[in-house]
Protein backbone atom coordinates (compact mmCIF):
# COMPACT_ATOMS: atom_id res chain seq x y z
CA UNK A 1 0.00 0.00 0.00
CA UNK A 2 1.37 3.36 -0.99
CA UNK A 3 1.12 6.06 2.18
CA UNK A 4 1.86 9.92 2.57
CA UNK A 5 3.06 9.98 6.36
CA UNK A 6 2.34 13.98 6.86
CA UNK A 7 4.52 15.25 10.11
CA UNK A 8 2.57 18.27 11.24
CA UNK A 9 2.65 20.48 14.54
CA UNK A 10 -0.27 18.78 15.96
CA UNK A 11 1.00 15.07 14.62
CA UNK A 12 1.47 12.52 12.49
CA UNK A 13 -1.03 11.86 10.07
CA UNK A 14 -0.71 8.95 7.40
CA UNK A 15 -2.82 8.77 4.21
CA UNK A 16 -3.29 6.01 2.15
CA UNK A 17 -3.60 5.92 -2.04
CA UNK A 18 -6.58 4.87 -3.21
CA UNK A 19 -6.67 5.34 -7.20
CA UNK A 20 -5.01 8.11 -8.71
CA UNK A 21 -6.14 10.12 -4.80
CA UNK A 22 -5.43 9.95 -1.26
CA UNK A 23 -7.83 9.28 1.88
CA UNK A 24 -6.51 10.06 5.83
CA UNK A 25 -5.94 7.08 7.38
CA UNK A 26 -4.50 7.10 10.80
CA UNK A 27 -3.55 10.10 13.23
CA UNK A 28 -0.75 9.28 15.92
CA UNK A 29 0.68 11.55 18.78
CA UNK A 30 -2.42 13.39 18.78
CA UNK A 31 -1.57 16.98 19.42
CA UNK A 32 2.59 16.71 19.58
CA UNK A 33 4.15 18.74 17.29
CA UNK A 34 6.19 15.97 15.00
CA UNK A 35 9.62 17.28 13.30
CA UNK A 36 9.84 14.43 10.80
CA UNK A 37 8.83 10.92 10.22
CA UNK A 38 10.57 8.50 8.53
CA UNK A 39 9.72 4.79 7.40
CA UNK A 40 12.64 2.37 6.70
CA UNK A 41 11.66 -0.11 4.30
CA UNK A 42 14.25 -2.61 5.01
CA UNK A 43 13.53 -3.02 8.68
CA UNK A 44 9.61 -2.40 8.25
CA UNK A 45 10.25 0.27 10.87
CA UNK A 46 8.48 3.65 11.15
CA UNK A 47 10.34 6.22 12.98
CA UNK A 48 8.72 9.21 14.08
CA UNK A 49 9.98 12.27 15.75
CA UNK A 50 8.32 14.80 18.47
CA UNK A 51 9.66 17.83 19.85
CA UNK A 52 7.10 18.33 23.10
CA UNK A 53 7.28 21.44 23.90
CA UNK A 54 7.85 20.48 27.32
CA UNK A 55 9.13 17.58 27.85
CA UNK A 56 11.67 17.33 25.12
CA UNK A 57 12.55 15.79 22.12
CA UNK A 58 11.36 12.31 21.55
CA UNK A 59 11.78 9.22 19.22
CA UNK A 60 9.36 6.44 18.40
CA UNK A 61 9.44 3.69 16.20
CA UNK A 62 7.14 1.75 15.61
CA UNK A 63 7.22 -2.36 13.15
CA UNK A 64 3.20 -2.32 12.44
CA UNK A 65 2.63 1.09 11.31
CA UNK A 66 1.60 2.66 14.06
CA UNK A 67 -0.64 0.38 15.52
CA UNK A 68 2.06 0.19 18.21
CA UNK A 69 5.05 2.48 19.08
CA UNK A 70 7.75 1.74 21.19
CA UNK A 71 10.18 5.17 22.61
CA UNK A 72 13.86 4.98 21.59
CA UNK A 73 15.95 6.58 23.84
CA UNK A 74 16.64 10.20 22.34
CA UNK A 75 20.20 11.10 21.57
CA UNK A 76 22.67 13.04 24.15
CA UNK A 77 25.45 14.92 23.60
CA UNK A 78 28.21 14.05 25.65
CA UNK A 79 28.84 16.06 28.82
CA UNK A 80 30.68 19.15 28.11
CA UNK A 81 30.04 19.64 24.40
CA UNK A 82 29.31 22.93 23.23
CA UNK A 83 27.91 24.84 20.35
CA UNK A 84 30.46 27.36 20.66
CA UNK A 85 32.31 28.65 23.23
CA UNK A 86 30.48 28.84 26.92
CA UNK A 87 26.96 27.71 24.87
CA UNK A 88 26.45 24.02 26.33
CA UNK A 89 24.67 21.76 23.64
CA UNK A 90 21.99 19.77 24.25
CA UNK A 91 19.41 18.62 22.13
CA UNK A 92 17.17 20.84 20.65
CA UNK A 93 15.40 19.29 17.51
CA UNK A 94 15.38 16.52 15.14
CA UNK A 95 15.31 17.88 11.31
CA UNK A 96 16.94 14.84 9.12
CA UNK A 97 16.72 11.24 8.89
CA UNK A 98 18.11 8.38 6.39
CA UNK A 99 18.23 4.69 7.07
CA UNK A 100 20.99 2.50 5.91
CA UNK A 101 21.22 -0.74 3.82
CA UNK A 102 21.35 -4.05 5.04
CA UNK A 103 24.99 -5.03 6.48
CA UNK A 104 25.77 -1.39 7.66
CA UNK A 105 27.05 -1.22 11.58
CA UNK A 106 24.34 1.37 11.94
CA UNK A 107 20.81 1.30 10.55
CA UNK A 108 19.70 5.02 11.31
CA UNK A 109 21.79 8.16 11.02
CA UNK A 110 19.98 11.18 12.09
CA UNK A 111 20.76 15.22 11.89
CA UNK A 112 19.80 17.47 14.90
CA UNK A 113 20.38 20.91 15.90
CA UNK A 114 22.53 21.48 17.88
CA UNK A 115 24.50 20.49 14.00
CA UNK A 116 24.93 17.04 15.34
CA UNK A 117 24.37 13.72 13.40
CA UNK A 118 23.86 10.59 15.33
CA UNK A 119 24.18 7.08 14.48
CA UNK A 120 21.87 4.72 15.61
CA UNK A 121 22.89 1.20 16.75
CA UNK A 122 20.69 -1.61 17.21
CA UNK A 123 22.71 -3.90 18.80
CA UNK A 124 23.55 -1.18 21.74
CA UNK A 125 20.57 0.14 21.72
CA UNK A 126 22.09 3.88 21.79
CA UNK A 127 23.33 6.89 19.65
CA UNK A 128 26.68 7.74 18.79
CA UNK A 129 27.45 11.35 17.89
CA UNK A 130 29.59 11.34 14.95
CA UNK A 131 32.85 13.14 16.46
CA UNK A 132 34.78 13.68 13.28
CA UNK A 133 31.90 16.00 12.16
CA UNK A 134 31.82 17.31 15.26
CA UNK A 135 35.50 17.88 15.95
CA UNK A 136 35.85 19.96 12.96
CA UNK A 137 37.75 23.04 13.58
CA UNK A 138 34.93 25.57 11.73
CA UNK A 139 32.09 24.25 13.12
CA UNK A 140 31.96 26.80 16.42
CA UNK A 141 33.24 29.46 14.71
CA UNK A 142 31.81 29.57 11.39
CA UNK A 143 28.48 27.60 11.32
CA UNK A 144 25.69 29.24 12.44
CA UNK A 145 22.41 29.29 13.03
CA UNK A 146 19.26 29.56 10.16
CA UNK A 147 15.95 29.96 11.09
CA UNK A 148 16.51 27.69 13.88
CA UNK A 149 18.90 29.23 17.06
CA UNK A 150 22.04 27.06 16.26
CA UNK A 151 23.44 25.21 13.49
CA UNK A 152 21.22 22.16 11.84
CA UNK A 153 21.52 19.33 10.05
CA UNK A 154 18.24 19.10 7.74
CA UNK A 155 19.71 16.91 4.66
CA UNK A 156 20.95 13.61 5.11
CA UNK A 157 21.23 11.98 1.46
CA UNK A 158 23.01 8.76 0.25
CA UNK A 159 24.26 7.96 -2.78
CA UNK A 160 22.23 4.34 -4.15
CA UNK A 161 24.54 3.38 -5.89
CA UNK A 162 27.50 3.57 -2.48
CA UNK A 163 25.91 2.94 1.01
CA UNK A 164 28.97 4.98 2.05
CA UNK A 165 28.93 7.98 0.15
CA UNK A 166 26.59 10.39 2.10
CA UNK A 167 26.00 14.03 1.43
CA UNK A 168 24.58 16.52 4.47
CA UNK A 169 23.15 19.72 4.51
CA UNK A 170 23.67 22.08 7.70
CA UNK A 171 21.90 25.39 7.95
CA UNK A 172 24.00 27.50 8.67
CA UNK A 173 27.34 25.53 7.64
CA UNK A 174 27.20 24.31 3.95
CA UNK A 175 27.17 21.06 1.83
CA UNK A 176 29.27 18.37 3.55
CA UNK A 177 30.09 14.69 1.47
CA UNK A 178 31.92 11.76 2.88
CA UNK A 179 32.77 8.65 1.30
CA UNK A 180 33.59 6.35 4.10
CA UNK A 181 30.26 6.66 5.92
CA UNK A 182 31.48 9.56 8.03
CA UNK A 183 34.67 8.77 8.77
CA UNK A 184 36.25 11.97 7.06
CA UNK A 185 34.05 14.94 5.77
CA UNK A 186 34.93 17.75 3.00
CA UNK A 187 33.16 20.54 2.45
CA UNK A 188 31.47 21.15 -0.70
CA UNK A 189 30.31 24.44 -1.18
CA UNK A 190 32.10 25.93 -3.85
CA UNK A 191 29.91 28.01 -6.49
CA UNK A 192 27.26 28.95 -3.43
CA UNK A 193 26.94 32.60 -1.97
CA UNK A 194 26.04 33.94 1.09
CA UNK A 195 24.71 37.09 0.63
CA UNK A 196 24.39 37.66 4.65
CA UNK A 197 28.30 36.68 5.06
CA UNK A 198 31.14 39.68 4.70
CA UNK A 199 32.49 37.19 2.01
CA UNK A 200 29.37 35.51 0.23
CA UNK A 201 32.26 33.15 -1.34
CA UNK A 202 33.13 32.16 2.30
CA UNK A 203 34.46 28.50 2.46
CA UNK A 204 31.36 27.38 5.22
CA UNK A 205 28.39 29.49 6.59
CA UNK A 206 26.16 28.61 3.63
CA UNK A 207 22.34 28.12 4.09
CA UNK A 208 21.52 25.17 1.53
CA UNK A 209 17.86 24.86 2.60
CA UNK A 210 17.49 21.77 1.40
CA UNK A 211 19.72 19.26 -1.00
CA UNK A 212 18.41 17.04 -2.71
CA UNK A 213 19.79 13.78 -5.41
CA UNK A 214 18.81 12.24 -8.47
CA UNK A 215 18.45 8.54 -7.85
CA UNK A 216 19.51 7.10 -11.42
CA UNK A 217 22.24 9.99 -12.12
CA UNK A 218 23.57 10.40 -8.45
CA UNK A 219 26.48 12.95 -9.15
CA UNK A 220 23.84 15.66 -9.98
CA UNK A 221 22.50 17.41 -7.02
CA UNK A 222 19.59 19.86 -6.34
CA UNK A 223 19.79 22.71 -3.61
CA UNK A 224 17.11 25.78 -2.91
CA UNK A 225 19.63 27.80 -0.50
CA UNK A 226 18.50 30.91 0.95
CA UNK A 227 20.03 32.57 -1.44
CA UNK A 228 19.23 31.31 -4.60
CA UNK A 229 19.01 27.53 -6.08
CA UNK A 230 21.54 25.55 -7.05
CA UNK A 231 22.25 22.58 -9.18
CA UNK A 232 25.88 20.76 -9.58
CA UNK A 233 26.49 17.97 -11.58
CA UNK A 234 29.75 17.26 -10.37
CA UNK A 235 28.45 15.77 -7.25
CA UNK A 236 29.04 18.98 -5.11
CA UNK A 237 32.43 19.61 -6.73
CA UNK A 238 31.29 22.52 -7.96
CA UNK A 239 27.70 24.43 -7.75
CA UNK A 240 26.01 26.60 -10.62
CA UNK A 241 23.29 29.17 -9.62
CA UNK A 242 20.01 28.18 -11.92
CA UNK A 243 17.22 30.59 -10.29
CA UNK A 244 15.26 33.30 -11.79
CA UNK A 245 14.80 36.35 -10.30
CA UNK A 246 12.18 37.03 -13.44
CA UNK A 247 10.09 34.23 -11.69
CA UNK A 248 8.91 33.28 -8.48
CA UNK A 249 11.40 30.47 -8.37
CA UNK A 250 14.43 32.37 -6.60
CA UNK A 251 13.96 32.06 -3.05
CA UNK A 252 11.64 29.17 -0.96
CA UNK A 253 12.88 26.05 1.67
CA UNK A 254 11.64 23.11 -0.11
CA UNK A 255 13.31 21.22 -3.19
CA UNK A 256 12.70 17.99 -4.71
CA UNK A 257 13.74 15.99 -8.04
CA UNK A 258 12.97 13.82 -10.42
CA UNK A 259 14.50 10.32 -9.33
CA UNK A 260 15.79 9.27 -13.27
CA UNK A 261 15.43 12.74 -15.54
CA UNK A 262 18.06 14.62 -14.04
CA UNK A 263 17.00 17.53 -15.67
CA UNK A 264 14.07 17.99 -13.94
CA UNK A 265 12.98 19.14 -10.28
CA UNK A 266 10.07 21.26 -8.42
CA UNK A 267 10.60 23.87 -5.74
CA UNK A 268 8.22 25.67 -3.70
CA UNK A 269 8.49 29.61 -4.45
CA UNK A 270 8.04 32.39 -1.57
CA UNK A 271 8.18 35.66 -0.66
CA UNK A 272 11.24 36.97 0.31
CA UNK A 273 13.51 36.11 3.19
CA UNK A 274 11.27 39.22 5.02
CA UNK A 275 8.04 38.09 4.30
CA UNK A 276 7.94 34.74 3.99
CA UNK A 277 4.39 33.92 2.06
CA UNK A 278 3.39 32.66 -1.47
CA UNK A 279 4.56 34.82 -4.26
CA UNK A 280 1.93 37.82 -4.62
CA UNK A 281 -0.32 35.64 -2.42
CA UNK A 282 -0.92 33.18 -5.10
CA UNK A 283 0.29 29.73 -4.38
CA UNK A 284 2.63 28.11 -7.45
CA UNK A 285 5.48 25.38 -7.25
CA UNK A 286 8.09 26.18 -10.25
CA UNK A 287 9.34 23.01 -12.35
CA UNK A 288 12.53 22.77 -14.66
CA UNK A 289 12.59 20.34 -17.40
CA UNK A 290 15.85 21.45 -18.55
CA UNK A 291 18.45 21.54 -15.69
CA UNK A 292 17.63 24.89 -14.71
CA UNK A 293 17.83 27.15 -17.13
CA UNK A 294 14.11 27.90 -17.53
CA UNK A 295 11.11 27.27 -15.04
CA UNK A 296 7.68 27.08 -15.29
CA UNK A 297 5.19 28.48 -12.46
CA UNK A 298 2.42 25.76 -12.01
CA UNK A 299 -0.63 27.36 -10.55
CA UNK A 300 -3.62 25.15 -12.25
CA UNK A 301 -5.50 23.56 -8.95
CA UNK A 302 -4.01 26.30 -6.41
CA UNK A 303 -5.14 29.27 -4.99
CA UNK A 304 -4.31 32.71 -6.36
CA UNK A 305 -5.87 35.02 -4.30
CA UNK A 306 -5.22 35.60 -0.58
CA UNK A 307 -3.01 32.91 -0.08
CA UNK A 308 -0.11 33.02 2.57
CA UNK A 309 0.72 29.10 2.61
CA UNK A 310 4.41 28.89 3.10
CA UNK A 311 5.84 25.51 2.11
CA UNK A 312 8.39 24.13 4.50
CA UNK A 313 11.90 22.18 3.29
CA UNK A 314 10.76 18.76 3.84
CA UNK A 315 7.33 19.01 2.67
CA UNK A 316 7.53 19.01 -0.68
CA UNK A 317 7.74 15.48 -2.43
CA UNK A 318 7.97 13.80 -5.95
CA UNK A 319 7.68 10.19 -7.09
CA UNK A 320 8.03 9.61 -11.15
CA UNK A 321 5.25 12.22 -12.23
CA UNK A 322 3.21 12.31 -8.90
CA UNK A 323 3.66 15.59 -7.10
CA UNK A 324 2.80 16.46 -3.14
CA UNK A 325 3.10 19.21 -0.83
CA UNK A 326 2.17 20.80 2.09
CA UNK A 327 1.88 23.92 3.55
CA UNK A 328 2.11 25.92 6.75
CA UNK A 329 -1.69 27.16 6.64
CA UNK A 330 -2.50 23.52 6.56
CA UNK A 331 -2.86 22.60 3.01
CA UNK A 332 -1.72 19.52 1.06
CA UNK A 333 -1.69 19.24 -2.63
CA UNK A 334 -0.90 16.74 -4.80
CA UNK A 335 -0.35 16.45 -8.91
CA UNK A 336 -0.90 12.88 -10.67
CA UNK A 337 0.82 14.94 -13.99
CA UNK A 338 4.45 17.06 -13.16
CA UNK A 339 2.81 19.89 -10.99
CA UNK A 340 0.65 20.73 -14.55
CA UNK A 341 -3.09 20.52 -12.37
CA UNK A 342 -2.84 20.53 -8.71
CA UNK A 343 -5.90 18.60 -6.42
CA UNK A 344 -6.22 19.43 -2.87
CA UNK A 345 -5.95 16.63 -0.26
CA UNK A 346 -7.13 18.19 2.49
CA UNK A 347 -7.54 21.94 3.56
CA UNK A 348 -7.83 21.87 7.37
CA UNK A 349 -4.47 20.01 8.69
CA UNK A 350 -2.10 21.22 11.15
CA UNK A 351 1.09 23.29 10.11
CA UNK A 352 2.53 20.63 7.62
CA UNK A 353 6.53 20.06 8.83
CA UNK A 354 7.58 17.39 6.73
CA UNK A 355 6.41 14.59 4.12
CA UNK A 356 7.02 11.03 3.26
CA UNK A 357 5.69 8.89 0.38
CA UNK A 358 6.77 5.27 1.28
CA UNK A 359 5.21 1.43 -0.11
CA UNK A 360 4.43 -0.04 3.27
CA UNK A 361 3.25 -3.60 3.17
CA UNK A 362 -0.13 -4.29 4.71
CA UNK B 1 9.95 11.65 53.80
CA UNK B 2 9.68 14.25 51.17
CA UNK B 3 6.49 13.53 48.78
CA UNK B 4 5.94 13.97 45.37
CA UNK B 5 3.61 14.99 43.36
CA UNK B 6 3.49 15.39 39.31
CA UNK B 7 1.66 17.45 36.75
CA UNK B 8 -1.80 15.46 35.30
CA UNK B 9 0.17 16.19 32.04
CA UNK B 10 2.87 13.56 32.69
CA UNK B 11 0.25 11.04 33.38
CA UNK B 12 -0.56 10.71 29.51
CA UNK B 13 3.60 9.12 28.99
CA UNK B 14 3.40 7.03 32.72
CA UNK B 15 0.28 6.16 33.14
CA UNK B 16 0.86 4.56 36.62
CA UNK B 17 2.63 7.64 38.14
CA UNK B 18 0.96 8.17 41.66
CA UNK B 19 2.10 10.74 44.24
CA UNK B 20 4.84 9.36 46.24
CA UNK B 21 7.13 9.67 49.26
CA UNK B 22 10.65 9.20 48.90
CA UNK B 23 13.48 8.06 51.88
CA UNK B 24 16.34 10.16 49.09
CA UNK B 25 17.23 13.59 50.34
CA UNK B 26 18.31 15.05 47.55
CA UNK B 27 15.95 16.62 44.38
CA UNK B 28 18.71 14.28 42.05
CA UNK B 29 18.45 11.38 44.05
CA UNK B 30 14.78 11.65 43.98
CA UNK B 31 14.79 11.90 40.31
CA UNK B 32 17.11 8.68 40.29
CA UNK B 33 14.69 6.46 41.87
CA UNK B 34 11.63 7.96 40.04
CA UNK B 35 13.81 6.60 37.05
CA UNK B 36 14.41 3.27 38.75
CA UNK B 37 10.05 2.99 38.69
CA UNK B 38 9.29 4.91 36.11
CA UNK B 39 11.81 4.41 33.05
CA UNK B 40 12.39 7.06 30.99
CA UNK B 41 10.32 9.63 33.44
CA UNK B 42 13.67 11.60 33.81
CA UNK B 43 14.33 12.54 30.42
CA UNK B 44 10.76 14.24 30.49
CA UNK B 45 12.16 16.33 33.31
CA UNK B 46 15.86 16.53 32.57
CA UNK B 47 17.47 17.50 29.38
CA UNK B 48 20.73 15.63 27.88
CA UNK B 49 22.93 17.45 30.20
CA UNK B 50 20.72 16.33 33.45
CA UNK B 51 19.28 20.17 33.75
CA UNK B 52 15.95 20.93 34.03
CA UNK B 53 13.88 21.77 31.39
CA UNK B 54 13.31 24.95 30.44
CA UNK B 55 9.77 24.40 30.10
CA UNK B 56 9.66 22.53 33.81
CA UNK B 57 8.95 23.47 37.17
CA UNK B 58 9.84 21.61 39.95
CA UNK B 59 8.22 23.76 43.37
CA UNK B 60 9.51 22.92 46.97
CA UNK B 61 7.49 23.69 49.55
CA UNK B 62 5.41 26.15 47.39
CA UNK B 63 8.47 28.11 46.24
CA UNK B 64 10.08 27.50 42.33
CA UNK B 65 13.46 25.73 42.46
CA UNK B 66 16.03 28.29 42.77
CA UNK B 67 19.16 25.86 40.82
CA UNK B 68 17.75 24.83 37.68
CA UNK B 69 21.12 23.81 36.41
CA UNK B 70 22.86 21.55 39.45
CA UNK B 71 19.57 20.84 41.47
CA UNK B 72 20.91 21.64 44.88
CA UNK B 73 17.89 23.47 46.50
CA UNK B 74 17.43 21.77 50.12
CA UNK B 75 15.31 19.53 50.90
CA UNK B 76 13.66 17.97 54.32
CA UNK B 77 11.59 15.02 55.77
CA UNK B 78 8.39 17.13 54.98
CA UNK B 79 9.24 18.67 52.05
CA UNK B 80 6.31 18.19 49.18
CA UNK B 81 8.02 18.76 45.88
CA UNK B 82 6.10 19.49 42.90
CA UNK B 83 7.22 18.60 39.33
CA UNK B 84 4.70 20.82 37.23
CA UNK B 85 4.70 21.83 33.17
CA UNK B 86 5.30 25.36 32.81
CA UNK B 87 2.49 28.03 31.17
CA UNK B 88 4.36 28.61 28.17
CA UNK B 89 2.36 29.59 25.30
CA UNK B 90 -0.27 31.41 27.53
Amino acid sequence: MQYLLASTRKGLVTFTKHGSGWKPASIHFNGIPVSLSHYDPVRNHLWSFQDHGHWGIKVSRSGDLGKSWEEIPAPAYPKGAEVSDGVEASLKYIWAAMHLPEGSSHTMIIGTEPGGLFHWSEENREWTLNESLWNRPERKGQWMGGGRDHPGIHTIIRNPEDKNHWYIGISCAGVYETTDAGRTWEARNIGLKADFLPDPNAEYGHDPHLVAMCRENPRVLWQQNHCGIFRSADGGKSWQEIGDTDTPAHFGFAIACHEEDSNRAWVAPALSDEKRVAVDHALCISRTDDGGKTWKSLRNGLPQEFAFDLVYRHALVSQGEEVIFGTTTGNLFHSQDGGDTWQAISNHLPMVYALQLAEIPD
Amino acid sequence: MPEIHFTQALKRFFPKLEPVRSEKSSIPDILEELEEKYPGISGYILDDQGHLRKHVNIFIDGRMISDRTGLSDEIDDQTEVYIMQALSGG
